[in-house]
Formats: C-alpha cells, sequence, structure tokens
C-alpha cells in the first residue's frame, strides 16, 4: 500500500442472508482508492455497487477478505471506535440526501462537526461558512422543506465537507435530481470536494456524469470488471 | 446535540402532540382515579375528622367502622371516666331517626348527640347560629347540604325552587318537635343523609326506647400522658374498645377496603389510565422513531455511537414525560377545584402526585427502551437504501 493509498479493498466479499436465500453481492473485490481522485463505481442495478461503497464506509461488514480505509483495517476497528472513525475521516452523500427536516440547513451542516465534538454555535457558524461556498449563502435558516432538491443536495455536500474527512462516499448523488442540476452538483462536488489529501468515491448508473470521473470502476456482478480513466474507453470492448 | 434531539422531537407536530397527549391523558386518568378515590376513603372517616377535640374514640369492641354503631350501656361512660389517665370522657349518641318534613315526607337524618354539658364533638363550623344554642329547648342544628336539599320545604309556588330549612324552622323527629337554631357545615360522609346535631339526653330521647343507647365514649388523655397510653388503659380497665382517631380512622378506611368493591373498581380504572397512555404515547412515540430510522441511521453514519443517540431518545422521552404529566396532572387540578364544589369526592395527596409521576416515567422508560431497541439494531447500512 503507498503513501497515496486512501482505501484498499483485497478479495472482499459479501453474502447477504444465508442457506437457499443467500445472495452473494460481493464476490471477491479487489479495489484501490487513491487519495486525490474521484472514483466512480458504475454498473449494472444489483451488481453490488452500493454494497461496495458501504463496505469501504465502514457502515457494513464484510463476509470476508480484507478493508483498509487511511491505513486502519475495518475488520480490527470495531463497535464504537469504528463509529467515532467514521465520524472524523468519512463524509456522506445520500440518493435521498437524508437531511434531518427539523434542522434548518445551517444546523445539518453543523451535526457532524458537533457529533467530531465541536460546540453547537461554532459549529452551526462554520455551516454557514461551508453552506456560502455551496452557493446557499442565502439560505442557512431555510428547512429542508423550503429547499428544491438539487439545494437539499447542495447542503448534503456542505455536510459531507464539514468536518474535513479524508473519505467522502457518495450513493447515486443525483439520480434524484434532474440533468441540469445534477450537472451543478457534479461541478460542486469537484469543484470544493476533491483535494490531494481526499478520495471521492461516488457509485452512479448516471452516464453523463461519468466525465466528472479520474477513474471509473465498472461492477458486474460483484466483481470489479474493468477500471478506466475516461468513459471513452468503457465503449471499447475489454481486452 | 441535546438541542437538536428536542427540535427534533417538535418538528414532527402531530407525532409530539399524540405522545403528549397519551401522556397527559394518562397522567390526568390516574391522577384523577386515584385522588377521587382517596377522596371516597377520607370521606368514610369524615365525621371523626369533624370531632375533632377528643384524641380516643371509646367503643363496643365489635364495631368495625364509624357507621357500625353497636350501643354501650351509659354505665360504661363512668367506666371510662373512672380509669387513671383519663381527663375527660363524654357521650355521643350516633343514630339514623326518622325526621317528618313540612310536606309529610320522611326523611332518614344522621342524628348526633352531644354531651348536654360540654356539647363536645360538634360540627367543625357553624354557617348560621351558635353550638350553645342547643342548650335552648327542643333545639337542632341541620347541616348545611341537608338544608338546602334533602330537608328543603316544599317551593312557595309550584314548579318554583325548594325552601331551604331555615333557622327558626321545625321539623319533627321520630314524632319529636325540634327547632332549627343553627345551620352547620360538615364533611361530607359516605351516608348522604342529612346530619342534625343535638344534645345527648335530647337525641336519646327522641331515638326509640332501649336499653343500650351510649353510641361512642369520646375521651381525652390526661396531660403528660399520650392518647396511646390512654387509649391500652382504657381497652384492659374496661375490655371496650379505645382507638386513637388515627386508629380509628384507618379501621373505618381498612374496613371499606376490604369489605367494599371500590379499591378494585378504582384500581382497575387507574390501571386502565397506566395501559392506555402506555400504548397510545408508546406506540406513538415508537412511530415516531420509526419515522425518523433513515435520520437515525444517518447519523449513526456520520458518526453518532450508539449512546449518543440512547441520550437523544432518552431526553426526548424526559421532555414529553415532564410536559404530558405537568398538562395531565394540571388538569386533575383544574378537574379538582372544581369538583370540590361538587358532591364529588377529590382529595389530591403529594403521594398521588409522586404515584403518577412514576408511573409517566415507567410509560416514559418503555416507549424509550422499545425506541432505544430499534435504534441500537439498526445497521448505519440503511442509509444507503
Ligand atoms: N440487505 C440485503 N439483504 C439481502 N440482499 C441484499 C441486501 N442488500 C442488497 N442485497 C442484494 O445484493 C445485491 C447487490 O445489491 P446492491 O444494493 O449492492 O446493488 P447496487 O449495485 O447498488 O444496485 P442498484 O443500482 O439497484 O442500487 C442485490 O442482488 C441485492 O438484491
Ligand atoms: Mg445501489
Amino acid at each position: 500500500m503507498s503513501s497515496s493509498t486512501a482505501i484498499l479493498c483485497r478479495g472482499v466479499t459479501k453474502n447477504y442472508g444465508r442457506g437457499a436465500s443467500e445472495v452473494r453481492a460481493l464476490r471477491g473485490i479487489d479495489l484501490e482508492v487513491r487519495l486525490g481522485e474521484l472514483l466512480m463505481l458504475i454498473g449494472p442495478s444489483g451488481c453490488g455497487k452500493t454494497t461496495l461503497i458501504s463496505v469501504m464506509a465502514g457502515i457494513l461488514d464484510q463476509t470476508d477478505g480484507d478493508c483498509s480505509v487511511l491505513g486502519e483495517n475495518l475488520r480490527r476497528l470495531r463497535g464504537r471506535r469504528r463509529t467515532k472513525f467514521r465520524g472524523r475521516n468519512v463524509g456522506f452523500v445520500f440518493q435521498q440526501f437524508n437531511l434531518l427536516p427539523a434542522l434548518t440547513a445551517a444546523e445539518n451542516v453543523a451535526v457532524p462537526l458537533m457529533l467530531n465534538g465541536v460546540g453547537r454555535t461554532a459549529a452551526v457558524r462554520k455551516g454557514r461558512e461551508l453552506l456560502a461556498r455551496v452557493g446557499l449563502g442565502d439560505r442557512t435558516r431555510s428547512l429542508p422543506a423550503q429547499l428544491s432538491g438539487g439545494q437539499q443536495q447542495r447542503v448534503a455536500i456542505a455536510r459531507a465537507l464539514a468536518h474535513e474527512p479524508r473519505i467522502i462516499v457518495c450513493d447515486e448523488p443525483t439520480s434524484a435530481l434532474d440533468h441540469d442540476t445534477g450537472q451543478q452538483v457534479m461541478e460542486l462536488l469537484r469543484e470544493v470536494a476533491v483535494r490531494p489529501d481526499r478520495s471521492l468515491v461516488i457509485v452512479t448508473h448516471d452516464a453523463r456524469i461519468f466525465g466528472f470521473a479520474d477513474r471509473i470502476a465498472r461492477m458486474d456482478d460483484g466483481h470489479i470488471e474493468r477500471i478506466v480513466t475516461s468513459p471513452d474507453q468503457l465503449r471499447t470492448p475489454v481486452s | 446535540m441535546n438541542v437538536f434531539a428536542i427540535r427534533i422531537l417538535m418538528g414532527d407536530r402531530a407525532k409530539y402532540i399524540g405522545i403528549v397527549i397519551g401522556l397527559t391523558f394518562a397522567a390526568l386518568l390516574m391522577t384523577q382515579q386515584m385522588s377521587i378515590f382517596v377522596g371516597l376513603m377520607s370521606r368514610t372517616f369524615g365525621f371523626i375528622t369533624d370531632t375533632s377535640l377528643p384524641q380516643i374514640w371509646v367503643m363496643d369492641p365489635k364495631v368495625q367502622f364509624i357507621d357500625d354503631v353497636k350501643p354501650m350501656q351509659d354505665t360504661e361512660l363512668l367506666r371510662v371516666r373512672g380509669v387513671e389517665g383519663v381527663e375527660w370522657a363524654v357521650p355521643l349518641y350516633k343514630g339514623l331517626l326518622k325526621a317528618r318534613l313540612s310536606n309529610g315526607a320522611f326523611q332518614n337524618c344522621i342524628v348526633v348527640g352531644l354531651d348536654d354539658a360540654t356539647l363536645i364533638g360538634g360540627p367543625p363550623e357553624m354557617v348560621e347560629g351558635r353550638l350553645e344554642d342547643l342548650r335552648r329547648a327542643e333545639s337542632v342544628i341541620v347541616d348545611e347540604v341537608g338544608a338546602n336539599g334533602k330537608l328543603a320545604k316544599p317551593p312557595a309556588v309550584p314548579g318554583g325552587k325548594p325552601q331551604p330549612l331555615r333557622v327558626g324552622d321545625t321539623l319533627e323527629l321520630n314524632d319529636h318537635r325540634a327547632v332549627v337554631v343553627g345551620i352547620a357545615r360538615v364533611s361530607r360522609t359516605f351516608q348522604s343523609q342529612p346530619v342534625v346535631y343535638t344534645t345527648y339526653s335530647r337525641a336519646t330521647a327522641f331515638a326509640p326506647r332501649e336499653r343500650k343507647l351510649l353510641s361512642f365514649i369520646l375521651a381525652q388523655p390526661a396531660p403528660g400522658i399520650s392518647a396511646d397510653e390512654a387509649a391500652e388503659r382504657i381497652r384492659t380497665r374496661t375490655g371496650l374498645a379505645a382507638y386513637t382517631a388515627p386508629e380509628f380512622k384507618w379501621l373505618t378506611v381498612t374496613y371499606f377496603l376490604k369489605y367494599t368493591g371500590i379499591p378494585i373498581n378504582f384500581g382497575i380504572s387507574t390501571l386502565l389510565g397506566f395501559i392506555v397512555g402506555t400504548v397510545i404515547a408508546g406506540q406513538t412515540f415508537y412511530n415516531f422513531t420509526l419515522d425518523n430510522i433513515r435520520q437515525f441511521g444517518a447519523l449513526k453514519a456520520m458518526g453518532a455511537t450508539n449512546l449518543l443517540l440512547l441520550r437523544m431518545i432518552l431526553l426526548q422521552a424526559t421532555v414529553v414525560g415532564f410536559v404530558g404529566y405537568g398538562l395531565g396532572v394540571g388538569a386533575a387540578t383544574l378537574f379538582g377545584s372544581t369538583a370540590g364544589r361538587s358532591e364529588l369526592a377529590f382529595l389530591l395527596l403529594p403521594q398521588t402526585l409522586v404515584v403518577s409521576a412514576l408511573a409517566v416515567g415507567v410509560i416514559c422508560t418503555l416507549s424509550a427502551v422499545v425506541s432505544m431497541w430499534k435504534v441500537v439494531f439498526l445497521e448505519p447500512a440503511v442509509v444507503f437504501k
């Protein structure tokens, strides 16, 4: 593992259920995510993208194999320590935004900071700054319900950035949005989220945003089928 | 995150109100039922409370409660007076006599006969007239509720309101003429009949001729001797039953607790309040948690530990608990203060407040535990579903 590696998966498998109803969602994943890159995970529905990103984010236990995040083997990081590790190092962007409906935009952004021990006032102040960076400086007091889908996703991005995590995972961040809004959200992510000391892993099957990736890993049936650096290469058959 | 926990709780208006209503309802029903129960129970010994001066009640050993009169011979009074450590002892007559009203109807009355010389055992509060007026010939004092109600005279005009019995009016008690010289206010008791106070000799004259007419002997311990001690001496010397006033109250309450269905009935409705409150509040609280389960999942993914989430849920449960309890007990008190002016028994004891508070606490804890269970075993991976 080089110093530029953020996430390293070796032979990761994941089975859901047991016996007859067992689903082999991941069948041996070898994947390296580098610091400073935006990696997209693509592939047909049910191929295991969400499962893989969940394992890499430390919110799901793999069945077998090893997954290291920032040099920590997740297998050895359990319970409360794992939760704290996630809280410090991982930012999340969800398809359904998952903002707390009772809290204002700025307060939502403040949540990861507060989970890391920052006081509420300071956290909310930082939340307002971050909202300004994602172009929502005038909506800091709005409740999620008062914002459009695109605006909510920008709040979610600000939230994912708040505690300056080294890893940001996004599951289908644009699929609840229309095309233009999706493009804007991706532009924003590239602009404010990508940093040399950080990796972004984005699960998507929205081909129109493939161009924002540094590398694209295509999955099929629980495997990484191929990894390319440009969407054009996806058209050429696997050699 | 505490402030946020409360904001999240109150953010869901409908659920918040639902939970609070459940708890309010539970607190109200439990407090109210327990208070009515306590009120009813304290009514059983209302007459003992009213007869506040003497510290010791002496009676036939078979008496089980205050209305269970087993008359003694008049000579017992002298025996009690002879017991060392008894400062004084006076007779008390208590019995049911028929009063004939001016319209010819009959009404049973509780007639209380007080010691002629001292008038000890009189009503706690006079509304009109004076207790000493009982020394006049044929005089009686009637209780206010009776005078305005069951003993009231027929309306002056047909269809009008009945006229309350007044000072100066007369009644016939067991065919003996009696003149009302005063109106008194007495505690309500289990017996709904009007209360008529008169002297011991007059009461026993009104009463049907019998060998034994002495209902109770009221006694006072000599200075320096405790009521318990004096009662004990009376018991051993005379073979009669002698209780201190609190003991006699307790004897009376115990009788009603044991031999009537009252405690069970109130126990059931109190339990019902508890169960209904638990179901409504618990169910709504659980639904509230389920509704927010994605949010809890997101918080977990973002690094919220189980401990933090449990604290948030516990805080939410505590807030709704306090609000619901406050509203419920407030409503019960309001109910009690309006009921205080009616026939309804209602006595809100601090102990009752504590019991309701504990019960509401249990409801909240149960609700919170069910929700905590859900959250602790929640896989943070649900956030990507
Ligand atoms: N909790 C679960 N229990 C059982 N099977 C599951 C569970 N989660 C996912 N699966 C199965 O595992 C496989 C991979 O699911 P996953 O959600 O990772 O796919 P995906 O690539 O994200 O699909 P999509 O593009 O539809 O989101 C699927 O066959 C799915 O049905
Ligand atoms: Mg998926």
